[in-house]
């Protein structure tokens, strides 16, 4: 389990424009930190930047796991639950099939994933082609994805898009929940993740 | 079931549901095997003599066409942020989706070869050498092809630039396929060419995982 997640003076560069520079932030476990900021402030950016998708152009990025404290980015990433602002999901394939998919790709067997998917509701809805579910419904799918990934740290863009009241309540539970077993979440939000959380402006 | 395995399966599965990739390839590759004939008319011994070659490209051609579409799909849609981030390395994701382009289009082009083949009066030795020349020679398509698929990877339209970049990395292919079979027709031993196709396609095979991995980590960062 992740104890802490440090950012030393991260600066970060698309082409020639600087997004940020000099950044630094501490996320332990059982916090959650939201990134705030208007659009293409890099919110995004900094996100991939902690999933080692991005190398910064400045700076490190530490997780500490016990005493071992490492700025290896394919190792990090191999801590990371993904819930970015695509939701990664197959028109072709039933809902059942694509959790089961990224269950047996995470290796972290596809035993409860009936209880999952009833969680975020759509228990009724495995047999149900994905082309056939609305924005909010997909956006459910992706969240049991992230649940079934059993991954420490949660790094969410716009966690809230596309969901209703009900849904919103449900991604708030998520992550109260996630928080409380010692998980770390970073989430880009312009809402409030109404988690006593720390935030951040970029 | 290992990661490899669970991702090899689920291309193998969309590109069943997508439509038919295969079925377009299978489909182009026969037109283009019916139309050569056509063109060059009902000369028996010339057309015998230009069917390795024919066939060939055409079974190259006919693969490119879903090529495009090895990494995009995911990368459009997200999941290729998820699977980077999957236990499974990088490159043995590039071998999987490898594998299954092979079995989804380079196999069946291959096992339609020999009916076609029929069309070319190409005799029954030389047709078992096509047959197998495609065998071991279209796997190196699948992998070459994968380089340009992930390189394009972020480009709009990226689909008419591949064929530009993969063709003439796959003429060494194109020269020993083709030469093993007009070996085979002069009554000459085909294993000198097929030796080397054998040697082109694992090289292909072997290190094109690491390139098309290179590029995809490129285009995730960008």
């Amino acid at each position: 389990m992740i104890s802490s997640l440090t950012a030393e003076k991260l600066a970060c560069a698309r082409g020639e424009r600087q997004l940020f520079d000099g950044l630094s932030f501490r996320v332990r476990a059982g916090q959650a930190l939201a990134v705030e900021g208007a659009n293409g402030a890099g919110k995004t950016s900094l996100l991939r930047l902690i999933a080692g998708f991005l190398a910064p152009a400045a700076g490190r990025i530490l997780v500490k796991t016990g005493d071992n404290e490492s700025d290896d980015a394919e190792e990090r990433g191999r801590q990371v639950g993904w819930l970015g602002h695509l939701d990664g999901l197959k028109p072709q394939m039933t809902v059942g099939e694509q959790l089961s998919f990224y269950a047996r790709l995470y290796a972290v067997g596809d035993a409860d994933l009936p209880s999952v998917l009833a969680q975020v509701g759509l228990g009724a809805r495995a047999e149900f082609p994905c082309r056939y579910l609305s924005a909010g419904q997909r956006r459910r799918l992706a969240l049991a994805r992230l649940v079934v990934s059993r991954r420490p740290l949660w790094l969410l863009d716009e966690p809230f898009a596309a969901l209703d009241t009900s849904g919103q309540a449900l991604v708030s539970h998520l992550m109260a929940r996630h928080c409380g077993d010692g998980g770390i979440i970073i989430a880009a939000t312009h809402d409030p993740l109404g988690l006593g959380n720390e935030s951040l402006k970029l | 079931m290992s990661a490899f395995v669970t991702l090899l399966l689920r291309d193998i599965r969309l590109a069943a549901r997508s439509g038919g990739s295969a079925a377009l390839a299978l489909s182009f590759f026969a037109l283009v095997a019916t139309l050569v004939p056509l063109g060059v008319g009902a000369d028996l011994h010339l057309l015998s003599r230009v069917a390795g070659g024919v066939l060939w490209v055409g079974a190259v051609l006919s693969a490119l066409l879903s090529l495009d579409r090895l990494f995009q799909g995911d990368f459009e849609d997200g999941s290729l942020d998820l699977i980077a981030l999957s236990p499974l390395a990088l490159e043995l994701t590039a071998l999987a989706k490898i594998a299954a382009h092979w079995l989804s289009t380079g196999l069946p082009l291959t096992l339609l070869s020999p009916l076609l083949a029929l069309l070319f009066n190409l005799p029954g030795p030389a047709t078992a050498i096509l047959f197998v020349s495609l065998l071991i020679g279209t796997p190196a398509v699948s992998a070459i092809g994968a380089i340009g698929a992930s390189l394009t990877l972020s480009l709009k339209r990226g689909g008419l630039i591949l064929p530009l970049i993969i063709l003439p990395l796959l003429s060494p292919a194109v020269i020993f396929g083709a030469g093993a079979v007009q070996a085979a027709l002069d009554g000459m031993a085909a294993k000198d060419a097929l030796g080397l196709l054998a040697a082109f396609a694992t090289a292909s095979v072997l290190l094109s995982p690491f390139a098309a991995a290179a590029c995809v980590r490129l285009n995730l960062g960008g």
